[in-house]
């Protein structure tokens, strides 16, 4: 017994920081995925020139938690004809498959559950893509029409997206030539580029595959509330149904850490090379205290007690946050130092994805949705064409580079532009098509032509 | 220890995952423990250190393939038995092909025991933890030693995409 014992403590003791970093996983996903929600509906609201939620805390900042509360203690029906056993698998193989995802994603470069795995970023999106199954079961199971057509069009659109996110993925990983999470990153420092400048098209075709993979407007026909009621998930309710709303927003936070790792320098700082920039190392530190600051200002125009104490709850914590990052820091202590690069990159990592994922919310109240055979020409006739183009671009540069010594910018910028040149050409052509084709479609269509008639 | 616990987790979940697809009457059901066999089975490659085998079985096997077979049995009604398909000789024709496969592969494990260096056992193993990549050797081995036949599987592959897309495709001039 005390063997076992033993074991258990070594093992512990040995892989204490994965451990950690997967119970914090489980535990702060559901949070931050709520706040995310929350922060999406005041940013929408913002948009709109409104308040958004208002009630729940000081600013709606308890919202998500209230929300989560009236979930948890709804009731959970499973209809009489549903498929029980599916019901019931749906929902979790969803959110399983997302939170796995998460586990080789570093956040920065301390905070990652599988640190040296060769595959590294294949491995998120090969189990991110076992998320589609829990959407296409949970449609059958419900025994439903609407969820039934929703699973339908989200299995179509996961299809036809995740091959183009595929193709973009392969032009950042020809250019890191590794898979392993670290060392993408850091060949993005020792190369002195983001991926982003050097593959443009490959991040501009990764970031419309991980909007139409993750079921956003103007992608979100999956669940086309206009058209479908709430698609796939129309007969969940309570738990089971905010499983599925979890895992779509951890896949949010997945397709944004992935785009981030390959793409964006994942934890570098901005010019991570450039030494005269490292008052850069500031923005962390500044950023908490100038959030704090609003807080306390806010504090005193609260119309309750509670909420104003609140607030300077919130304000403290920024303000404690901010102390431990001015410690850390390059002006801090130097028996601190040691912290500085977990720390430092786990924010510059999370600002990253949050930039990203304040673009997917941007999208999403500025476009309307797409009609199901736009959204597929979108995908085949222009997408995936582009996205194979762009390796055979990025392949054919990085050949000019070390076959005939050719600057990699140059070349880069070469490619770049004779990619654009053939989806200007891709683009013509489809006009083309698509006019002739849709001239076609209106012509059977009994809907345009009772139009005419009456 | 915990090897031979991990390995037995996922031998013993891909075996009876995979009875359980045979047996299920309801064709989504077979499906789903179709793809937990293949889970377990990608889980024994990671055991071996094929991470790259592990991770392309997962994307390929289950993400594109399972998801298409789960897009047809929902489109198609298979819930009505197909008679025109069944005929009686079905039974005995499985039956056959059962024994045969089990037979052969009685054989192989029961040579590999006798004749050392051939079938299963393989002498010396070199220990996992000094394997080079996998990624890194299976790609040397793509598109190195064996490019040609590489690309002419590549090419057979296109040709069979081409000639489906052909077949599905209506004719202008059909009704």
């Amino acid at each position: 017994m005390s063997a076992t014992l033993h074991s258990i403590l070594t093992f512990v003791q040995t892989w204490w920081v994965e451990l950690l970093c997967a119970v914090l996983i489980v535990l702060v996903v559901p949070l931050i995925a709520g706040y995310i929600v929350l922060v999406e509906r005041k940013v929408m609201a913002d948009m709109q020139a409104r308040l958004g939620p208002m009630r729940v805390g000081p600013h709606g900042l308890l919202q998500p938690i209230a929300d989560a509360l009236k979930l948890l203690i709804k009731e959970d029906l499973i209809p009489d004809a549903a498929d029980q056993f599916i019901f019931w698998l749906a929902p979790v193989l969803s959110m399983t498959a997302a939170l796995t995802s998460m586990g080789a994603v570093a956040f920065g470069p301390w905070f990652q559950v599988a640190r040296d795995i060769n595959i590294g970023l294949l491995f998120v999106v090969g189990v991110s893509a076992l998320g589609p199954f829990g959407i296409v079961l949970g449609g059958w199971a419900s025994n439903n029409h609407y969820s039934i057509i929703g699973a339908l069009r989200s299995t179509a659109q996961l299809i036809s997206y995740e091959t183009t996110a595929g193709f973009a993925l392969v032009s950042g990983f020809l250019l890191a030539g590794t898979l392993n999470v670290r060392s993408i990153v850091e060949t993005q420092r020792a190369d002195h580029a983001w991926y982003i400048f050097l593959a443009p098209v490959g991040f501009f075709t990764y970031l419309i595959a991980s909007i139409a993979e993750t079921n956003r407007a103007p992608f979100d026909l999956p669940e086309a509330e206009s058209e479908l009621v709430a698609g796939y998930m129309t007969e969940y309710s309570g738990f089971r149904w905010s499983l599925y709303f979890l895992a779509e927003y951890a896949n949010m936070i997945v397709v944004a850490s992935v785009g981030t790792t390959l793409f964006l320098g994942g934890w570098l700082r901005p010019f991570p090379n450039v030494h005269w920039l490292g008052w850069l190392d500031a923005a962390p530190t500044l950023l908490l205290v100038a959030v704090a600051a609003y807080c306390v200002f806010r504090a005193g125009k609260q119309p309750a007690r509670v909420q104003s104490l609140l607030m300077w709850a919130v304000a403290f914590a920024c303000f404690v946050v901010a102390i431990i990052f001015a410690l850390t820091g390059p002006f801090g202590h130097p028996r601190l130092r040691f912290m500085h690069d977990g720390l430092y990159g786990a924010f510059w990592f999370l600002l990253k994805v949050s930039a990203y994922i304040y673009l997917f919310m941007w999208l999403r109240f500025t476009l309307p949705r797409f009609r199901f055979d736009q959204l597929m020409r979108l995908g085949w006739h222009i997408l995936i064409p582009l996205a194979l183009v762009n390796v055979v671009g990025v392949g054919v540069a990085l050949a000019l580079t070390s076959e005939f010594g050719l600057n990699r910018w140059l070349a880069m910028v070469f490619t770049t532009l004779a990619t654009l040149g053939i989806a200007m050409l891709l683009l013509r052509w489809n006009d083309k098509y698509s006019a002739a084709a849709s001239a076609a479609l209106l012509a059977d269509s009994p809907i345009v032509e009772d139009s005419r008639a009456g | 220890m915990l090897d031979s616990v991990i390995f037995y987790f996922f031998a013993g979940t891909a075996v009876v995952s995979a009875a359980l697809m045979v047996t299920r009457r309801n064709a989504i059901h077979s499906a789903v423990f179709l793809i937990a066999t293949l889970l377990a089975t990608a889980g024994i490659f990671l055991q071996l250190r094929a991470e790259f085998l592990f991770i392309s079985q997962i994307i390929l096997y289950v993400g594109g393939i399972m998801v298409l077979f789960i897009f047809v049995i929902m489109l198609v009604r298979l819930d009505v038995p197909l008679p025109q398909i069944r005929s009686r000789m079905q039974k005995w024709i499985a039956l056959f092909v059962a024994l045969a496969v089990g037979v052969e592969a009685g054989v192989v494990i029961f040579l590999a025991r006798k004749v050392p260096g051939q079938g299963l056992l393989i002498p010396n193993p070199a220990p996992a933890e000094k394997l080079p990549p996998n990624t890194e050797e299976l790609a040397k081995g793509l598109f190195g030693s064996y490019l040609l036949p590489f690309e002419i599987a590549s090419i057979l592959l296109l040709v069979a995409m081409v000639g489906a897309v052909v077949m599905a495709k209506k004719r202008a001039d059909a009704p």
